[in-house]
């Protein structure tokens, strides 16, 4: 199918002061953003962080209680769902049961007033590998085609902004990384800006341009998916985006680089990676940036090193997991590739964890560690940085 | 390394025979609760198997209570006394207008409690709830005593076809909001908001998606309230002064004797709504099956 | 590209709020209450307007002895005591028939609910469209047929006559017949609700009870018969309180030993005309059902029957 890049006068879409409150619960706190027009934009989050109802307020099916959404210069805050153009793809595809998948999808057109549906609804279904179904009912179609009739049902009206509400939730791991290929796929051929709601991470960052990290109703965090990795700003947005280690120190130095001293240990990272200014910082690291070194290995200079005993090894055939209990009794994950031929580092071996400074990042000292974790998991999980403050005992080494 | 090692024997042991006297038990105990369920069914349908038979007999005298000897007499003589043929016709009026009117307004309020948030709810379940909960003599007799006090000098209230009515109104309304109610719950209220989303306004989304969707459910329920209205006999009897429907005719006959003739048309009607029913069924499943 | 996640350049003024948000059919706030108007207009008249002018009626008093002098309202709550000490028998005997037709009725119905909820497989919408079918063939002659069935030279009649079954050698014009019946009309009402309760259990949760060494009784005493508790309670109301102002089977298929309160009021509003007593009656009829069925579904301990 072949398409103008991007229509001529797509616009910006503009969420300004947007709140929405349930008695005195604010669902959605004051929150704005521009997502530009034709990107693939995200809004990740836990669920109950409001990113649902962000949405739906942009499709009009919820009513804001303050703000403005705009499209370019027009104020489409006030319009019923049926006036904007705007259209979703639910979580649950609610499609219409009594009627045909050509019908489902013409169903837009029809109700806007065109009369000779056919050729538009062919080849919408063409593009969507669902031509020779067409008469079908939903009820005698799987979950991914279902998926897929919902996608074309939205976008064969050509809406400025498409929305589309965890459209891969119900599907099966190979179906849904399928599928995620598949929409960046459409929406970079139709060039539509595309708004996608999700708590899933991975899904945010192979498929977005731009990620909005909610966290109850606030956005944490808005960048490019790297940026966000490499740089998060809070714990939050460190801890619900892969996995972090993270310690609470001291800055002792200032300058372009700065000195922390955090459990007795000292450890440096550029000005540029931390997002605060004040005494108190909390350091963090990514497991994967993190270098084992055992025994008598050479560790090269200039890097953070901590040293520490490894109280669990798990072999995860591309790599392995491992927790080193430092000296505080803190577990550090870390990970590494299998690469070497030899044999790997076992439980109770003493080690030398070592990562460059850059890979480290600095947050307000004030934060809670534990934001953005998994409440279940945390409970059967390791003993944390959480736990060395507030003074629990670690546990004995491979004991976990 | 390990390796699999059949033990001598063991392929060779043959599976547990049981015993004829066993395996007949066995049978018995799987299949009780379906033999149980088929006497049941027969027991409910005995009776029905009597009116159709006894549609075809030709009675000595007035009492069509034994078998005497079969004739089509009934089946090509329906209307051999018209007042059979009137009470049936008053009968279907009334559930015909009963259905339409009660339908409509059950139907009303099945969408408001459904879809709308409004106050005093508790009080509208109950409302709808008692009448269902009330023997229907004291429904009858309560509507007699509001009409009998209906009077303003010499007019009073007249009992006859409209008094009739207006009860089985009344009491079709609550099966008409329990049935469409059931079915307008089980509607995903996500598949009206995509409706509106792509572009269908309150109006088409109702026309085009709401509708057809509650469609069975009224159909359903209108089936219903035109056979509670039809077989009605209590509350009727109260409220019909002069007027006479068939579950009346048949009442008073009951005594002198009931004509095969209603059973010719009791027979007529439950064939008919027996082969609704079915076809209904057959067309639901048989869209179910289409799935690949 | 990015717009830090606070401060616009711009303050925006509050949106103002339009009304009440509707989920899907219409958006004004009063739809909800036009829609329900005439229904419960029609209720509200046509019901409850009607057992206020019961409860009126039962406290008036006769002008004269002659009953086409018409009653007044006179506060003449002898009336009830009136109506009791005349008619306790029939009331009495109003809820033993209607009680224990419950009972059985709960009793036959049970397995067949049990057999389409769990074992019916790809049966279970015919079967239970055969279990609503008879209804479709008038109430009041299929309560005539058992006449025939029933018959003192019937082949029912005569073989329990064989066996010396019968303590009055007939089945017809005894209170046997009346039970019989009021039982088999109300037996749909009984199957039903026990079905969709029983249909709602987790077949997974039987064989969670044999898992953890529970015999089939047991697991039925302990997983299953619990569970299905609202559905007990709603059929055997569903029965009993129809059952209780039923006169027709006690008509047909009994003797006038065997009247039930349900023909009383009938035959003093219709035949009698003495107004006061007949009202006293039924609205005492209504109140006794109520008292019991909220001290039944009190001790049943379920709500929402609906």
């Amino acid at each position: 199918m072949t398409t103008e890049p991007a229509k001529n006068d797509v616009e910006d879409l503009h969420l300004v002061r947007l709140t929405k409150r349930w008695g005195d619960h604010a669902a959605v706190d004051d929150i704005s953003l521009t997502i530009p027009a034709g990107s693939f934009f995200a809004l990740l989050g836990p669920s109950g962080c409001g990113k649902t109802t962000t949405l739906r307020m942009v499709a009009g099916l919820e009513v804001p209680t303050q703000g403005m959404i705009r499209i370019g210069d027009r104020d489409i805050t006030g319009l019923r769902p049926y006036k904007r153009p705007v259209n979703t793809v639910f979580q649950s595809y609610a499609l219409f049961p009594h009627m045909d998948i050509f019908e489902n999808v013409a169903f837009g057109l029809r109700r806007r007033g065109i009369k000779n549906v056919d050729a538009q609804v062919n080849e919408m279904l063409e593009l969507v590998e669902l031509a020779p179904l067409a008469r079908r009912k939903p009820a005698q179609m799987s979950g991914g085609q279902q998926q897929r009739v919902a996608l074309a049902r939205a976008l064969i009206n050509r809406p400025d902004v498409l929305l589309l509400d965890e459209p891969l939730g119900a599907l099966d791991l190979k179906l849904r990384r399928q599928m995620q290929i598949e929409l960046k796929r459409i929406q970079t051929e139709v060039g539509i800006t595309f708004v996608h709601v999700t708590h899933d991470q991975e899904e945010a960052m192979t498929m977005a341009d731009t990620i909005a990290v909610m966290n109850e109703g606030r956005i944490e965090q808005l960048g490019e998916p790297q940026e966000i990795y490499d740089a998060p700003h809070t714990a939050f947005a460190a801890n619900f985006l892969g996995q972090s280690n993270m310690f609470p120190g001291d800055v002792v130095e200032s300058g372009d680089v700065i000195t922390v001293k955090a459990f007795d240990q000292v450890f440096t990272l550029p000005k540029d990676k931390s997002a605060t200014t004040s005494d108190k910082i909390i350091l963090g690291v990514r497991p994967e940036k993190l270098a084992l070194h055992r025994g008598d290995d050479e560790v090269p200079a200039g890097r953070n090193t901590l040293v520490g005993t490894i109280t669990d090894a798990s072999f995860v055939g591309v790599s392995t997991q491992y927790l080193v209990a430092a000296p505080w009794g803190q577990e550090v994950i870390a990970f590494e590739q299998n690469l070497s031929a030899g044999s790997r580092p076992r439980v109770g071996e003493e080690v030398t964890l070592s990562w460059d400074p850059r890979h480290t990042f600095g947050l307000d000292g004030n934060d809670d560690l534990n934001a953005g974790l998994d409440k279940e998991l945390r409970e059967v999980g390791h003993y944390s940085a959480s736990d060395a403050v507030a003074g629990k005992a670690p546990t004995p080494a491979g004991q976990g | 390394m390990a390796t699999t090692q059949v033990e001598p024997g063991v392929d060779e042991l043959e599976p547990a025979r049981l015993s004829p006297v066993q395996r007949t038990l066995t049978w018995i105990r799987e299949h009780a609760l379906a033999a149980y369920t088929l006497l049941a069914l027969i027991y409910m349908f005995l009776p029905v198997a009597i009116v159709v038979l006894f549609s075809f007999n030709k009675p000595i005298g007035r009492q069509n209570t034994r078998w005497n000897e079969f004739s089509l007499d009934a089946w090509l003589n329906i209307c051999k006394d018209p007042t059979i043929c009137g009470s049936v016709q008053v009968s279907a009026s009334i559930a015909f207008f009963a259905t339409v009117v009660g339908t409509i307004m059950g139907t009303m309020i099945a969408f408001a409690m459904v879809r709308h948030r409004f106050r005093g709810r508790s009080t509208t379940n109950l409302l709808i709830f008692l009448p269902m909960a009330t023997p229907e003599v004291v429904l009858g007799s309560s509507l007699l005593a509001l009409f009998l006090n209906m009077y303003v000098g010499s007019w009073s209230m007249p009992l006859g076809f409209w008094t009739v009515l207006i009860a089985h109104i009344m009491f079709v309304i609550s099966f008409v909001v329990v049935t469409v109610k059931a079915r307008l719950s089980g509607l995903d209220p996500r598949i009206e908001q995509a409706a509106m989303d792509l572009y269908a306004d309150e109006k088409a989304t109702f026309r085009y998606v709401t509708l057809p969707l509650v469609a069975p459910g009224i159909a359903g329920a209108a089936l219903l309230a035109f056979s509670l209205s039809f077989d009605d006999f209590i509350i009727t009897n109260f409220n019909s002064g002069s007027t006479v429907t068939f579950p009346m005719y048949i009442w008073g006959a009951a005594q002198r004797g009931i004509p095969p003739q209603v059973n010719v048309i009791a027979s007529i009607m439950f064939f008919g709504a027996l082969a609704i029913v079915l076809i209904a069924q057959i067309v639901s499943a048989s869209r179910r099956r289409a799935k690949s | 590209m990015q717009i830090p996640s606070s401060s616009p350049a711009i303050e925006i003024p509050d949106v103002p709020q339009p009304a009440t948000p509707a989920k899907g059919l219409l958006k004004g706030r009063w739809t909800p209450y036009w829609l329900l108007l005439p229904g419960m207009a029609w209720l509200a008249v046509f019901f409850v307007l009607p057992l206020v002018s019961l409860f009126l009626t039962s406290l008036q008093s006769p002008v004269s002895d002659n009953p086409n002098d018409g009653y007044y309202f006179n506060w003449d709550f002898a009336n009830y005591s009136e109506a009791l000490s005349r008619y306790s028998e029939q009331f009495i005997r109003s809820f033993i028939y209607a009680g224990v037709a419950t009972l059985i009725g709960l009793i036959i119905a049970y397995p067949v609910a049990y057999f389409i909820a769990f074992k019916a497989g790809r049966w279970k919408a015919l079967l239970l469209v055969l279990v609503v079918a008879p209804f479709f063939a008038s109430f009041l002659i299929r309560t005539n047929a058992w006449k025939t069935i029933l018959a003192d030279q019937g082949w029912i009649v005569e073989t329990l006559n064989t066996l010396n079954l019968l303590p009055q050698d007939r089945i017809l014009n005894t209170p046997l017949a009346v039970v019989t019946g009021i039982t088999y009309n109300f037996l749909p009402f009984m199957i039903l609700p026990l079905y969709a309760s029983l249909d709602k259990i987790d077949p997974r949760l039987a064989e969670a009870g044999a898992d953890l060494y529970a015999t089939a009784f047991t697991t039925f005493r302990k997983v299953i018969w619990p569970l299905s508790l609202p559905g007990v309670v709603a059929g055997t109301l569903l029965t009993f309180i129809p059952a209780a102002g039923d006169y027709i089977n006690a008509k047909l298929l009994g003797s006038t030993k065997d009247r039930m309160v349900g023909s009383v009021i009938d035959s003093q509003f219709i035949i009698v005309r003495d107004y006061p007593i007949a009202s006293a009656l039924s609205f005492l009829l209504m109140a006794s059902i109520l008292v019991l069925v909220f001290i039944y579904v009190r001790r049943a301990g379920t709500e929402d029957l609906l």
